[in-house]
């Protein structure tokens, strides 16, 4: 078994888009994703700790540290993340300047609002190395 | 009790197989501890992070090798 098929590297940064429905939900979905694919944290469902599921509570809790993602200042992601325990490092796109409703979600927008909550910075997951694509 | 280890079986998994069984032991109680290595198992028990611990069927722990006492403590609550 290699360490790549094992589930057991440390936890690091875990991220958690509110995924909503609106285009700056879409929009937070679509950072979340683009920062865990450059290897600068992990993506979780938010569902799972909304739902109180044991694994998914217990796996984050592993997390060195948590970030949210919200597309608006109802902070839907925030308020779930707090209401199970967990201390948050939050972002909300409001603050980044994507306005509800008058947000398009293209390559610009998305790479614009990684840029603006990764701001260069240097933490990566311990699993996944990080190519630096995100702040490019 | 039903105690299972979810991990693919790295050793940290094995070490967190040694503790339970050992706690088990010195609380002189009977549990039937089990290994669970299928990767859409542990999904399904929403663990992302191995080794986790799972108590009749209740994640209790996920992304650490608990100790001996911890898991004697988990099991006695």
């Amino acid at each position: 078994m290699s360490a790549k098929d094992c589930m057991c590297q440390e936890a690091g940064l875990l991220v958690f888009p509110c995924s909503g429905s609106s285009d700056v939900g879409e929009l937070s979905d679509r950072v979340g994703r683009t920062i865990a694919k450059c290897g600068q944290a992990k993506m979780f469902c938010l569902a799972g700790i909304g739902a109180h599921i044991p694994g998914m509570i217990e796996s984050a809790k592993a997390a060195r540290k948590i970030i949210s993602i919200d597309g608006c200042p109802v902070s839907c992601a925030k308020k779930t993340l707090e209401h199970a325990g967990f201390q948050v490092e939050s972002y909300n796109l409001k603050d980044l300047g994507f306005e509800k409703g008058k947000t398009k979600v293209d390559g610009n927008s998305i790479k614009s609002a990684v840029s603006k909550i990764t701001g260069g910075k240097s933490e990566t997951t311990s699993s996944r190395s990080s190519n630096d694509c995100c702040a490019k | 009790m039903k105690i299972e280890i979810l991990g693919v079986g790295c050793p940290k998994c094995k070490l967190l197989t040694a503790n339970a069984e050992a706690a088990v032991k010195e609380l002189n109680i009977t549990a039937d501890i089990s290994k669970i290595t299928d990767i859409t198992k542990i999904t399904e028990y929403g663990v992302m992070m191995t080794p986790a611990l799972a108590i009749d069927g209740i994640v209790v722990s996920a992304g650490k090798v608990l100790s001996k006492d911890e898991i004697k403590k988990i099991i006695s609550k």
